[in-house]
């Protein structure tokens, strides 16, 4: 059975219908790459898998465990749960300002005592080593570069073992010659038995780390596949447009 | 007669001083509770504590000392409260009032990634709230809240328009006596004082400068 299984998601702000309908399965260990126009409600997606939404409709299950019990309000501690299965990198980062590296590693972990305060340090530091800053675990965010906030902030996902880590955009808010230092390690952590879905701009990584990529467009899904169908062979007319005007774009 | 004034003065003092130590010990945790109504999603809550902010922030601190010693003796026919008490009752929700507002601006200057990074890591509002939001509002709220501070330090003052001794009452004494000076000299002890409250402020701003943001 897949890991996730999302169900006829749908969204609506105001009168803005955001989601209309999204349905998508994913296997343990995949990367989803998520690729659109902004609007497209890839993001809202995202928020909603990780219940800084709650969906209007639809239904969220992982490893067959649905999390929404739709119909009924999910309670806090619920929704607190529900979060649990999941990770989420933001574009701009959100770390701690007032921790140092390693504390924002170790603070969620710490504070729900997932583990001894030795382990949880140790797989911190394991986690630092993996993205490249262990050497960096006693310095405060603002004296990172912007690629190595983000690895922090990627070690600090990982450090509560979500089931599916998504990452929003992870490299739109970095100077261009910073993206390649993010996406290296997003691409080191695949085959780590790791599920992740990533919204992304970079078609080139989409394409290099994908098991699966989903084109979406107006809050639905336009088209899905492998990367070499969706990419090479796209059998919709608005996946090849969009497609077309970011070839032109470069 | 310099010693004498100076020990008179210092005993005045002590009296000032314990009217702004208590102050603080109650109103800083007050004003916290007052913000958090100020800020409720509950709107008769809201509105209730906004009116509340409104009235003690919009009449005078001397009002108010007058109205919460006399008034319920004169209006319910109760027992007044010791002066003193009196004293740290009105001054603490005063207080609590002003520094609610501080902390409201404190915590509305926090962005909601902050909140959002602790949420998706499954933390509770309360470890949010204490772990991530608070200290970084701590630090944003010095300068705000040491000009409080350091107006209360010479607001204690007022506690003697219901008769609470404390060092202007002690300085005003020696006029009798054909003194006028000790009452101008009163004014060094809270510039000494203030002094070194802003020495202290300053330690703890630079303390707080490990982090930015």
């Amino acid at each position: 059975m897949a890991l996730l299984q999302v169900e006829n998601i749908k969204k609506r702000f105001g009168n803005n219908q955001v989601l209309k309908g999204i349905s998508f399965t994913l296997e343990r260990g995949q990367v989803l790459a998520i690729i659109g126009s902004s609007g497209s409600g890839k993001t809202t997606l995202l928020r909603c898998l990780n219940f800084l939404e709650t969906p209007d409709e639809g239904e969220i299950s992982v490893g067959g465990k649905p999390l929404l019990n739709l119909g009924q309000t999910l309670t806090e501690e619920q929704v607190r749960e529900n979060r649990l299965h999941f990770g989420l990198v933001f574009q701009n980062f959100n770390l701690f300002p007032h921790y140092n590296v390693l504390e924002n590693v170790t603070l969620a972990p710490t504070l729900l005592n997932t583990d001894t305060p030795e382990r949880i340090k140790a797989h911190a530091m394991e986690l630092l080593e993996q993205v490249g800053l262990a050497n960096k675990a006693d310095a405060y965010p603002y004296q990172l570069s912007g690629g190595q906030q983000q690895r922090v902030a990627i070690a600090r996902a990982w450090a509560m073992h979500p089931e599916v880590l998504c990452f929003d955009e992870p490299t739109s808010a970095l100077d261009p010659e910073l993206t390649g230092e993010v996406l290296r390690v997003i691409k080191g952590l695949k085959g780590e038995d790791r599920t992740m879905i990533v919204v992304t701009h970079e078609m080139e990584f989409a394409k290099s780390v994908a098991d699966v990529v989903i084109y979406m467009a107006d809050g639905v899904i336009v088209e899905v596949g492998t990367p070499e169908e969706v990419f090479d062979h796209p059998k919709n007319e608005k996946t090849r447009a969009f497609l077309q005007g970011f070839q032109e774009s470069f | 007669m310099f010693l004498p004034v100076t020990l008179e003065l210092l005993g005045g003092f002590w009296e000032s001083l314990k009217v702004f130590l208590l102050t603080l010990a109650f109103s800083l945790p007050l004003g916290l509770l007052v913000c958090f109504g100020s800020m409720s999603k509950f709107a008769p809550l809201k509105a209730l504590m906004r009116c509340f902010v409104w009235v003690i922030r919009g009449t005078p601190l001397m009002l108010q000392l007058i109205i919460i010693f006399y008034g319920p003796g004169l209006l319910f026919d109760l027992p007044a409260m010791p002066r003193f008490t009196a004293t740290i009752v009105a001054f603490a929700i005063n207080y609590a009032c002003y520094f609610s507002e501080i902390y409201r601006g404190g915590i509305e200057s926090i962005a909601r990634g902050q909140y959002e990074a602790g949420q998706v890591l499954g933390l509770t509002k309360g470890q949010i709230f204490f772990k991530i939001v608070l200290p970084q509002v701590i630090k944003r709220i010095m300068a705000p809240m040491s000009n409080e501070i350091i107006t209360l330090v010479k607001d204690t003052s007022l506690a003697r328009i219901i008769s609470v001794y404390e060092i202007i009452w002690a300085g005003e004494s020696f006029i009798k006596k054909g003194l006028l000076w000790p009452l101008f000299y009163t004014g060094a002890f809270y510039l000494i004082f203030n002094g070194l409250l802003t020495v202290l402020f300053a330690k703890i701003e630079k303390k707080l400068n490990y982090y930015r943001g």
